[in-house]
């Protein structure tokens, strides 16, 4: 069985959450203190080298995007946000993270807010999260008392004050320009992009925003350095990556694992294999915005590279997996309700799109032969309109599980009949 | 708690509006932001009465009509249904005589769905107000729904 490697979890059930002593007593805030030390280039440098990148989704280079934030602009206002809007069905990573080890958390992001020169920032965290709100809210008290917030952080005289904003359930606003208008205080409605929050971001100034997983590797890679990280996964997805494993498998969890580990020791071996011992079906890597995996994508290795060649994406790490008997037609149907009610609105082909995909689908699944040959290439192509006209990443997802479903599994299940 | 006192607790700044609307909510016993209130916060922030409804209307958490004491929200994303969250929906539906946004005749609770809850490995899952439960049975529910009922006693 494959090992498992933990960084951004590496203090999961090891230490009290709730308690600054037993997180420094595990080397925390070492990080933070060696950090401020060097100069802010040395940071966003070093996580440049890294490799790493968002663990939120959209798999962006971290380092980039910390280096388009840092060089701006040298003496204006910014800020840091850190996104804890978790909302991808199936996924569940940022949560555990928050709950179980907080500070960490913390500590990245006033690397984050370092290596920018940012002194206000915001941890926008969904209001459904009761419990990570309340550790974060504690762990935020505890390291301004510890003088890890605030003012003259540990004597550097750098200053970072940090607050949690909460999310009041849309799952739109995890997207990064659209969770920085909510926080502001308004309707989660998206910008256009460009410009890009490095650019203009929180009240016009440069933002850097980053996923909580993204963020919470930030202490280990300062601590330990880039060379050492690029030595765990691939080649071209270093690091780890927790997957929120869930569905018809005897092990349902989250597991953090050095990329390249496969889809097969994922689920039989990491997951404990299919429940009451029925075959494989499908999985759903990534979320509703994700893609489905057939059995011929078993021994893919998990990695941004090599499932985007295979014709998938990692997306948050979401892996929900589904038996044989499982009516795909019927998930692909509560992935489209699902796209339908959260679209915002504001742009018409994705309000109108998204509600048209499911009507479309749900009658066509009541008739008396479902003809899959006829129904999902006309889906696919009203979806690949909506990718294409609409505003922001929602209207770019259902084209995602619905043309994966199709291409990788349908077509087969219709050849073999 | 009353509403002044919640507002004297913030900046007049626009940015903690959605902070502002949660804590009024989870403070009113019927879980709802009242006409009244929705008044007093655009004056604190100086915003247009408009811009504080627009704001209650995005966002699913939020609702200016009372609700129940406990709001029960059933996840109904793509895996919670796929492991059989709609059943328990009909279950609660039966159970509580309610259908979806209804409150129950003794007030107690309300039922709602919501998108996925993040406890995917124990689904399904549902929030009775800010508490979350998984590997929910009909067993399981009937109990809950027992517990919160001499809760409120």
């Amino acid at each position: 069985m494959p090992k498992e490697y933990r960084i951004a979890l590496r203090n999961c059930g090891l230490i009290n959450p709730e308690s600054i002593d037993e997180f420094i007593a595990a080397d925390g805030y070492q990080a933070l203190r060696k950090a401020l030390k060097s100069e802010p280039l040395g940071i966003y440098e070093e996580i440049y080298d890294s490799g790493l990148r968002g663990r939120g989704g959209a798999g962006f280079p971290t380092g980039a995007k910390e280096k388009a934030a840092a060089v701006i602009c040298s003496d204006c206002e910014k800020y840091v946000i850190c996104n804890a809007d978790e909302g991808e069905p199936g996924t569940f990573k940022d949560r555990i993270i928050m709950e179980t080890d907080p500070h960490t958390l913390i500590e990245g992001i006033t690397i984050a807010a370092y290596s920018i020169v940012a002194h206000r920032g915001f941890i926008y965290i969904r209001g459904e999260y009761e419990l990570s709100i309340q550790r974060i809210q504690n762990a935020i008290e505890q390291a301004y008392g510890r003088g890890f917030l605030g003012e003259n952080i540990l004597g550097s005289g750098f200053n970072f004050h940090l607050e949690i904003r909460r999310g009041a359930g849309s799952y739109l606003c995890g997207e990064e320009l659209t969770l920085i208008e909510s926080v502001e205080g308004k309707r989660g409605y998206p910008r256009i992009k460009p410009p890009y929050p490095a650019e203009k971001g929180l009240w016009g100034a440069p933002t850097l925003i980053n996923n909580v997983e993204t963020l919470a590797n930030f202490p280990a890679i300062i601590l330990n350095g880039a060379k050492w990280y690029r030595s765990i996964g691939t080649e071209k997805s270093p690091g780890t990556k927790i997957f929120t494993i869930s569905g018809d498998v005897n092990k349902p969890g989250f597991y953090e694992f050095p990329m390249g580990v496969t889809l097969r020791e994922l689920i039989y071996e990491v997951a404990g294999g299919i429940r009451n011992g029925k075959p494989f079906g499908a999985a759903l890597i990534g979320g509703a915005a994700g893609t489905f995996a057939s059995e011929q994508h078993l021994d893919v290795q998990m990695g941004y590279d090599k499932l985007r060649d295979a014709g998938l994406t990692l997306g948050s790490g979401a892996v929900i997996v589904m038996d044989s008997t499982r009516d795909l037609n019927q998930t692909m149907l509560s992935i489209l309700k699902f796209f339908k009610h959260e679209s915002c609105g504001k742009c018409i082909p994705c309000r109108i799109g998204t509600t048209q995909l499911y009507e479309a689908l749900k009658e066509n699944l009541t008739q008396l032969y479902f003809k899959a040959d006829t129904v999902y290439p006309e889906l696919i192509r009203q979806a690949e309109m909506i990718a294409r006209t609409s505003l922001c990443p929602l209207g770019q997802s259902p084209i995602l599980p619905l043309k994966s479903l199709w291409e990788h599994i349908l077509v087969k299940q219709i050849a073999n009949k | 708690m009353e509403v002044e006192k919640i507002l004297s607790k913030y900046p007049r700044s626009k940015d903690y509006l959605l902070e502002i609307l949660h804590d009024i909510q989870n403070h009113h016993p019927q879980n709802y932001i009242p006409a009244e209130a929705v008044q007093k916060v655009a004056g604190h922030l100086n915003i247009k009465r408009a811009q504080v409804y627009g704001v209650i209307g995005y966002y699913s958490m939020f609702s200016t009509k009372p609700r129940g004491k406990y709001i029960i929200r059933v996840c109904a994303s793509p895996i919670c249904n796929m492991m059989g969250s709609c059943n328990l929906l009909d279950f609660l539906k039966q159970k509580l005589g309610v259908g979806l946004g209804e409150i129950t005749a003794d007030g107690l609770f309300t039922l709602e769905t919501t998108e996925c809850l993040g406890n995917c490995a124990a689904a399904p899952a549902m929030m009775v107000n800010q508490e979350i439960f998984g590997n929910l049975t009909p067993g399981m529910i009937e109990s809950l729904l027992e517990h919160y009922s001499k809760k409120s006693k």
